[in-house]
């Protein structure tokens, strides 16, 4: 009987660590925007899932591509099917971590963050600096960045080219809400 | 003695466990399953094969134009410039009524035919927990023959010089490089030319794309009509051609031995023999607004 006891109280109390420690949120939102003087092609997701571990500030996020959403239903496609060939690779994601996580108050800090960032099958190292706000019940990021398109291997064809920037903006939102299983 | 073992080696387990939880591989676990369906899109670039309609549709509310020309037969020599003397132009214009259905309407050069169509994507193919292998499309239209009739021959009425085309356009996408169609035709001429020329044909189109590039593709089609016009004596429609998109145009070179771009005319009115050099280059330039 003890044993049991023994066994019950264990998984609770590491399931209650757990509980706390990690935050999720199951629809971030990622937009990127291109301008040229011919167009300007903008795409939203919504629906990207994004995990911070608070004890050790340990973040991932994960994108499935084909959520992006655009105002042409033609750039959509061509998007998925030339650009970053979504049935080959679904998703892009991120994995790294909080450098001082520790240090984010209750208000809005500045925080850097570094990982490895993938797209496209291909894997960059990147550090961004991205704002923070922490408490007991939630954890938001948001903050932007630059993707060069060479470097994930995502290529303009020449007719386009003045069409599209090379250097796209990626801006990005995350309400993460505690986390249980 | 056996209690203390029994929890050291379950912290170990439940250690070991939660060393191995990857963050990614818990996002992996919350991504929804149910929600979205994965239909598969793009099984062709345009919304022709070559000569004929792909399951492909113009999406809610989109237009696009389409230039399409056939030249005469390249066999014809140089004093006809190797049929580039000869021109038919189709042009068109397709708007999607919503992301299933598209309507059409073109002009054809070609015995000065007015052609107005139809297009349903009923079905789309689907992989992920609810799969399914084919996307299937209905397609009908109706074509008038506006030339006048040559010297001697009796005038016909408008009803007299329509056609119907009825299709099912059935394919699949095979792997991001291969796809193919198959495509049931059913095409009723009001008038034939002589009483013993069916006026209902049937017959069944086979097409198929192979992506070269990520922007180039390799496209085939071929119509089997099971009965044939014998006054004119009527033969198979065959087409290769060259897919190549930049941004919003589709650029298709074409070889094939019709020189018409509607159903009824190339399904039943072809009379070159491809392998005799009976061929007819052409293109096909689509811009969508």
């Amino acid at each position: 009987m003890k044993t049991i006891y023994t066994v019950l109280i264990y998984f609770l109390f590491t399931s209650l660590i757990c509980a706390q420690e990690r935050y999720l949120t199951k629809n971030g939102s990622i937009t990127f925007f291109s301008s040229t003087p011919i167009e300007d092609i903008k795409a939203d997701n919504n629906q990207v899932l994004s995990i911070i571990d608070a004890s050790s500030g340990k973040m991932a996020i994960s994108i499935l591509m084909k959520s992006f959403m655009f105002k042409k239903a033609l750039m959509q496609e061509h998007f998925n099917e030339n650009y970053v060939e979504s049935d080959k690779y679904p998703k892009a994601t991120f994995k790294g971590r909080i450098l001082d996580f520790d240090t984010i108050e209750l208000t809005k800090s500045k925080a850097k963050v570094t990982g490895t960032l993938t797209i496209h099958g291909i894997s960059k190292e990147i550090t961004i600096e991205a704002n923070f706000a922490k408490s007991k019940e939630a954890i938001n990021v948001d903050g932007e960045f630059i993707v060069n398109l060479a470097d994930f291997n995502i290529k303009i064809p020449a007719v386009v080219s003045k069409n599209i920037q090379e250097n796209i903006k990626v801006s990005f939102k995350f309400n993460h809400k505690p986390y249980k299983k | 003695m056996k209690k203390l073992t029994f929890t050291l080696l379950l912290s170990f387990l439940t250690i070991f466990t939660y060393s191995q939880d990857d963050l990614l591989d818990v996002l992996d676990e919350e991504t929804p399953k149910d929600g979205k369906e994965d239909i598969v899109t793009s099984t062709f670039k345009g919304t022709r094969i070559l000569n004929g309609h792909s399951i492909e549709n113009r999406k809610d509310k989109e237009l696009e134009f389409i230039i399409s020309h056939r030249f005469g037969r390249i066999n014809s020599g140089f004093k006809e410039l190797f049929g580039l003397d000869e021109t038919n132009v189709r042009f068109s214009l397709e708007y999607g009524l919503n992301d299933n259905l598209t309507i059409g309407i073109g002009r054809s050069s070609f015995e000065k035919t007015f052609d107005s169509f139809l297009k349903y994507s009923l079905v789309k193919q689907k992989r992920g927990d609810k799969p399914f292998p084919f996307a299937i499309s209905l397609f009908g239209s109706v074509a008038a023959k506006t030339k006048d009739e040559p010297f001697g021959i009796k005038e016909r009425s408008f009803v007299e010089n329509l056609s119907y085309v009825g299709q099912v356009l059935i394919a699949r996408k095979v792997s991001s490089e291969f796809s193919y169609q198959l495509t049931p035709t059913y095409v009723h001429r009001n008038t034939v030319r002589q009483t013993d020329d069916p006026n209902g044909i049937f017959a069944l189109g086979v097409g198929t794309r192979f992506k070269l590039s990520k922007r180039v593709s390799l496209n085939g089609e071929y119509f089997l009509a099971f009965n044939e016009s014998t006054s004119i004596n009527a033969r198979n429609s065959l087409a290769f051609g060259v897919d190549i998109e930049t941004g919003g145009h589709v650029f298709q070179l074409i070889l094939s031995n019709a020189i018409t771009m509607i159903e009824k005319s190339f399904i039943t009115e072809t009379t070159g023999n491809f392998f005799g050099g009976d061929i007819h280059f052409g293109f096909n330039i689509s811009r969508t607004f």
